[in-house]
C-alpha cells in the first residue's frame, strides 16, 4: 500500500505545485497586462484614490489632484490651464489619458516599477498611497511669451535648447480648459469632449508634435542646403541656372520663385543666395541635381520617419518614398511642397542640430520625476540623438542663416544687438486655400540660447496675402526675445 | 447491599473526574504544542478581523471581536475533549483549520462591511453560527466515535446515506437550484447543500467496502497488454460510482461535485489494489464522461470556453461566460506580491466573492504571500493526513485517511485551480474559507476524523505491546 500511498502524494503535491504555480503567473508575470486591461475598474477606482502625482514647471504646480468628498477622493484641478492644456492633456474617469497625464501615468499613479518598494513600504505602514510627481523642463517665462505672441492666431510655438534638447515652450492654439473634462461626471465629461472635438480647429490636438502635419514650404530649404553641403557634392557657392520661372520635367506645372521674378541678378544662383533670398528654382535644380535618396537620408539623419517620445508621441514627419523618378514631385518637394509633412516639433529639431554644431539632442518635455517625499525617482539627462551634420556644415548653415535674417527674406525677426540664424516659410497647402507661415531658426547666433519653430495656419488669417516673414517670424521673435532677456 | 448501588452514579461520576484529572495531570507532548500553535492561530485570526474592521471602516467594532471570541472558546474547549480523548492526535490539524476558518470569517465580514449588510444579513454573523455548529459538532464526532473501526461495520449505511445525500436535492419541493446548480435543498429558509456531507458518507463505504473487497479486486483479472484488468463482475462497484457522478453532473449541472466523487473514489480504489488498470479504466471513463458532457451539455461547453479564452468579448459578455473569473484575475491582479492590505482591496467587486471566490478576494487583500501561505496550510493539513495513511496499522483507518485527506486535496484543487485557470471553472465551496455552512460542518468533521484518526495511529504500537 505505501508504494499507492507515495504516487498518490505525489499526485497531490503536484496539484499544490500547479496551484503555487498559477496564482504567481497571475500575481507577479501577468499583473500588467491584467491591471491595464480595459475592463478592470479596480484601476480606474485606484487611480482616483491615490493621491495623483503632479506636473511641475519650476516646481509650481500646474496640475495636481485635491482631497474631495466622493468616492474618487481626489480631484484633479488645473492651474492656468490654457496655457498648459496641450501639455498636460487632463485626467479623466474611462477614457485614455492624453498629454502627460497618459504619458508620465504609471509614475503620477504611483505603480512604477521604481516605485515598487515605496508603495511596500505604505503598504506595511497602513500609508495611503501616493504618486510621484513629474517636474517638466518648460520655462513659464517662454512658455507665457510664445503663447502671448501667438495670439488667436491657429498655430503652434516650440521653443529648445540646442545643447540639452529641453522643449522649455510648446504652445498649440486654439487650447482648452483641462477642467472641464477632469470632471467625476460621464455626462458632464461628453458634454465638453464632444464641443472640443466638434470644434473645426480641433483644440484637443496638439500641433507641435501631432495632428495633420503641415506642408513645411520654404523652411524645408534649410535641410536642402545642409545635405547638398554636408554631402560634400556642392558648396553654398555652388550655382545653378536663375530663370523667372520653370516648366516641371514631363508636366505642364510652371514654378515661379515668391519674388515672382529671377533670384537675385545674374545668369546663375548660388544655394547662398537661394537660401537667403528663399527661392524655389535654384532649390528645384538642386533637389534635381542631389536625388531624392541623398534628401531621404539627410531627412531622416534629423529625425524624419522616427517615433520619438518625448515622452509625448511625436507623429514622425515624412518625406515621400516614391520620388526617384518623378523629377516633377522631386522638384517640388524641395521646396517643401509635395507630399513632405513636418511637425512644428521637428523643424525646431532641424534648426537646434544646427546651433549644436551638427549634433542633435533629443527632445525632451521631463526633467525629473520627484516622489512624494521630494527625492529624485528618475532624472532625466540630455541624450544625443544623433549627428545629422558635420560641425562644419553647421558653421556654414549658421552663417547662411544669419544672412537670411540681417539681410534677406526672414528681416522681420531681428533682434538689435544679437545675431539671429532663422528661415521663414509659406507653404502652399493647394489652389485658393490659405497658406501655411513658417519660421525656425535660433540665438545668439555665435552662441545659440534657444532654437523655436513657429507655424501659423489658415495664412495667419490673411489667407493668399499673408508671410512667413510678416506673421510667423515676429512671434518667433519674441520667443527669443524672452528666453535673451532673462 | 445496598450502600454501593446507591452511590454508584456519584462513584462513577467521581471515577470519571478522577481519570479525566490524571489525564489532564500526565503530560501531552502533542496536545501541549497544539495549544501553543491553537493560540497563535487565534491571534492571526483576531489580528485579520481587527485588520478588516480598521481597514474596511475605520474603527473597531467589539461587538463582533465579542462574538468571535465566542468560537475561540470553542475551539478552546475542542483542544480541552481531545486532551481528554485523543490525547496522541495530530497537534495541527486543529490549529490549521482555526485559521482558515478565521480567516474565511474575516472576509466574509469584509464583504459585508462592503456590501452593508450587518446581523443576520451579513454572511460574517452566518458563518461564525455555521462554525460554531460545525466546531461543537466536530467535539461530539471526537467523542462518541472513539474508535474509528466501528465505522467499518457502518459502510453500508454509509452507501446508503450517501448516495441519499447526493441525490436529495433532486427531489421535488425541498429540493433546490441556486445560481444555475441544483445541489441545495431547502426547508423553509434554511438552506444546506447535502452533498458535502455525503463525500464524508462515501469515503467511509468507500474504506469499508474496499478493505473487504480488495482481493477479489486485486488478485483476479484477466490480463492485457502489460497490465492485469479486473473481471467483469468486480466492474460493478465503479460503474455504479461512475454513473452516480454522472447523474449529479447531468442532472445538478454540478461539475466539481461530480468530479470531486469520482476522483475520491479512483485514488481510494488505486490505494487499496494497488492497481494501475483501475486509473486507466476510470480515467478513460472520465475522459469519455467529459467529451460527452462537453459536446452535450451547454453549461460544460461554457465553461470550457470561458476557461480556454477568457478575455474574449464574447466569452467575457455571454451569459454563464467568463465575466466572474476574470474580475476575480483583475482581483488577483491587483493584489499581486503583497496584497493591498485586509479592508483596502474591491473584493466586493467579483460576484460571489464570499463562497466560491474567496480565493481571488483573499488573493487580492493578501496578496500572492497570502495565497502561497494558505496554500501552503492545506498542503499541511493534506500531508497530516496522509501520515496517518503512511502510519497506520489498520488498513480501513489507512484508506479512511488517505480518503478525506485526498478529498480535501481534490477540492482545493478544483476550486482553486478554477479560479487561477488551471482547470475549467467548477462550484465548489474552499474548505474551511468559503460562506457555506454544509461545507463547513462536512469539513470539521473530516478534521475530527483525522484527529481521531491520527491518536489512534500513535497509541496502536504501544497498546500492541501493553495488550497483546
Amino acid at each position: 500500500m505505501n508504494k499507492e500511498l507515495r504516487r498518490v502524494s505525489t499526485v497531490v503535491l503536484l496539484m499544490f505545485v500547479a496551484l503555487f504555480a498559477s496564482s504567481s503567473i497571475i500575481q507577479v508575470f501577468a499583473v500588467d497586462e491584467l491591471n491595464a486591461d480595459g475592463r478592470n475598474v479596480r484601476t480606474l477606482y485606484d487611480s482616483y484614490s491615490a493621491e495623483r502625482g503632479a506636473l511641475l514647471v519650476d516646481g509650481v504646480p500646474i496640475a495636481e489632484s485635491i482631497p474631495v468628498d466622493d468616492q474618487y477622493k481626489f480631484q484633479r484641478v488645473y492651474s492656468n490651464p490654457l496655457l498648459y492644456a496641450n501639455v498636460t492633456g487632463y485626467f479623466t474617469l474611462n477614457q485614455a489619458n492624453p498629454g502627460l497625464e497618459g504619458a508620465m501615468n504609471d509614475y503620477l499613479s504611483g505603480t512604477s516599477d521604481e516605485q515598487f518598494l515605496d508603495n511596500l513600504t505604505n503598504t506595511v505602514t497602513g500609508q495611503n498611497p501616493k504618486g510621484a510627481s513629474v517636474e517638466l523642463t518648460l520655462d513659464p517665462v517662454v512658455q507665457q511669451a510664445a503663447f502671448d505672441a501667438l495670439g488667436d492666431q491657429v498655430g503652434s510655438v516650440v521653443a529648445i535648447r540646442p545643447d540639452t534638447g529641453e522643449v522649455i515652450a510648446m504652445v498649440s492654439k486654439p487650447t482648452f480648459d483641462p477642467n472641464a473634462l477632469a470632471v467625476h461626471d460621464s455626462d458632464q465629461f461628453y458634454a465638453a469632449y464632444n464641443g472640443l472635438t466638434a470644434d473645426a480647429n480641433s483644440p484637443l490636438t496638439n500641433r507641435a508634435i501631432s495632428g495633420d502635419l503641415y506642408h513645411p514650404g520654404s523652411v524645408f530649404k534649410v535641410i536642402m542646403a545642409s545635405a547638398a553641403i554636408d554631402s560634400g557634392q556642392f558648396t553654398a557657392d555652388s550655382s545653378f541656372p536663375n530663370p523667372a520661372s520653370l516648366t516641371l520635367p514631363n508636366s505642364s506645372s510652371v514654378i515661379s520663385n515668391s519674388s515672382g521674378g529671377p533670384c537675385g541678378s545674374g545668369s546663375e544662383a548660388s544655394i547662398a543666395t537661394a537660401l537667403r533670398l528663399s527661392c524655389n528654382i535654384p532649390m528645384a535644380e538642386l533637389g534635381q541635381a542631389l536625388g531624392a535618396d541623398t534628401i531621404a537620408d539627410y531627412a531622416a539623419r534629423f529625425g524624419f520617419g522616427d517615433d520619438l517620445e518625448i515622452p509625448l508621441n511625436v507623429t514622425p514627419s515624412t518625406y515621400p518614398d516614391d520620388i526617384d523618378n518623378d523629377v516633377a514631385r522631386l522638384m517640388l518637394s524641395s521646396f517643401g511642397q509635395d507630399d513632405v509633412r513636418i511637425t512644428p516639433l521637428q523643424i525646431a529639431m532641424v534648426s537646434a542640430a544646427i546651433a549644436n554644431g551638427g549634433e542633435l539632442m533629443k527632445p525632451n518635455l521631463v526633467e525629473s520625476v520627484l516622489a512624494p517625499d521630494l527625492s529624485e525617482i528618475v532624472s532625466f539627462q540630455p541624450e544625443v540623438y544623433g549627428t545629422p551634420i558635420s560641425a562644419d556644415t553647421a558653421t556654414k548653415m549658421t552663417q547662411l542663416m544669419t544672412d537670411g535674417v540681417s539681410n534677406g527674406a526672414a528681416s522681420n525677426a531681428r533682434i538689435s544687438g544679437v545675431e539671429v540664424a532663422g528661415k521663414t516659410g509659406t507653404a502652399e497647402n493647394g489652389v485658393g486655400d490659405p497658406y501655411t507661415l513658417w519660421f525656425t531658426g535660433f540665438a545668439p547666433a555665435d552662441d545659440p540660447q534657444v532654437a523655436v519653430a513657429v507655424v501659423v495656419e489658415n495664412g495667419g488669417g490673411l489667407g493668399q496675402t499673408g508671410f512667413g516673414n510678416s506673421v510667423a517670424a515676429p512671434i518667433a521673435k519674441k520667443v527669443l526675445e524672452a528666453v535673451l532677456n532673462k | 447491599m445496598p450502600a454501593p448501588r446507591s452511590n454508584s452514579p456519584a462513584a462513577a461520576l467521581d471515577t470519571l473526574t478522577s481519570s479525566i484529572r490524571i489525564k489532564l495531570r500526565v503530560p501531552a507532548r502533542q496536545r501541549n504544542v497544539e495549544l501553543v500553535l491553537l493560540v497563535f492561530a487565534l491571534l492571526i485570526d483576531a489580528g485579520a478581523i481587527i485588520l478588516v474592521q480598521l481597514g474596511a471602516s475605520g474603527a473597531i467594532d467589539t461587538g463582533f471581536l465579542m462574538l468571535t471570541s465566542g468560537l475561540a472558546l470553542l475551539t478552546l474547549i475542542m483542544h480541552v475533549v481531545l486532551r481528554i480523548v485523543a490525547r496522541d492526535a495530530d497537534p495541527l490539524i486543529l490549529p490549521i483549520v482555526t485559521v482558515l476558518n478565521g480567516l474565511g470569517i474575516a472576509m466574509i465580514y469584509r464583504l459585508d462591511i462592503a456590501n452593508e449588510d450587518s446581523g443576520w444579513d451579513g454572511g460574517g454573523v452566518r458563518q461564525m453560527v455555521w462554525t460554531g455548529l460545525a466546531i461543537a459538532i466536530a467535539i461530539v464526532v471526537v467523542l462518541v466515535i472513539r474508535n474509528h473501526r466501528v465505522l467499518q461495520r457502518y459502510r453500508y449505511v454509509a452507501m446508503f446515506s450517501g448516495i441519499v445525500l447526493l441525490l436529495l436535492p433532486m427531489l421535488p419541493i425541498i429540493g433546490t437550484t441556486i445560481n444555475g446548480a441544483r445541489l441545495w435543498i431547502q426547508v423553509g429558509s434554511f438552506t444546506f447543500q447535502p452533498g458535502e456531507l455525503g463525500k464524508i458518507a462515501l469515503a467511509i463505504f468507500f474504506a469499508g467496502y474496499l478493505v473487504s473487497a480488495r482481493d477479489s479486486l486485486s488478485m483476479v483479472g484477466r490480463k492485457f497488454l502489460w497490465m492485469t484488468f479486473p473481471r467483469a463482475r468486480d466492474l460493478g462497484p465503479i460503474l455504479v460510482v461512475f454513473a452516480a457522478s454522472m447523474a449529479v453532473l447531468i442532472f445538478q449541472k454540478d461539475l466539481g461535485t461530480s468530479l470531486l466523487y469520482f476522483g475520491l473514489f479512483l485514488v481510494m480504489l488505486y490505494v487499496a489494489t494497488g492497481r494501475a488498470s483501475w486509473i486507466v479504466l476510470g480515467l478513460s471513463l472520465f475522459l469519455i464522461g467529459a467529451v460527452a458532457a462537453y459536446s452535450q451539455l451547454s453549461y460544460v461547453t461554457g465553461r470550457v470556453h470561458a476557461w480556454l479564452n477568457p478575455f474574449a468579448t464574447e466569452n467575457y459578455e455571454g451569459m454563464g461566460g467568463s465575466y466572474q473569473l476574470v474580475t476575480g484575475l483583475f482581483g488577483f491582479a491587483h493584489g499581486g506580491l503583497v496584497g493591498t492590505g485586509l479592508g483596502q482591496g474591491r473584493p466586493d467587486l467579483i460576484p460571489l466573492a464570499e463562497s466560491d471566490y474567496i480565493i481571488p478576494a483573499l488573493g487580492e487583500e493578501l496578496g500572492l504571500i497570502g495565497i502561497f501561505a494558505i496554500l501552503g496550510l492545506y498542503l499541511l493539513f493534506v500531508s497530516r493526513g496522509f501520515r496517518i495513511a503512511f502510519a497506520g496499522q489498520d488498513d480501513f483507518g489507512r484508506l479512511l485517511g488517505v480518503g478525506l485527506s485526498f478529498v480535501i486535496a481534490l477540492q482545493v484543487f478544483i476550486v482553486i485551480g478554477g479560479v487561477t485557470r488551471v482547470i475549467p471553472l467548477t462550484g465548489l465551496t474552499t474548505p474551511f474559507l468559503a460562506a457555506g455552512g454544509s461545507s463547513l460542518v462536512a469539513n470539521w468533521i473530516i478534521a475530527a476524523l483525522l484527529l481521531r484518526l491520527s491518536d489512534t495511529v500513535r497509541n496502536e504500537p504501544t497498546r500492541a505491546v501493553i495488550e497483546p
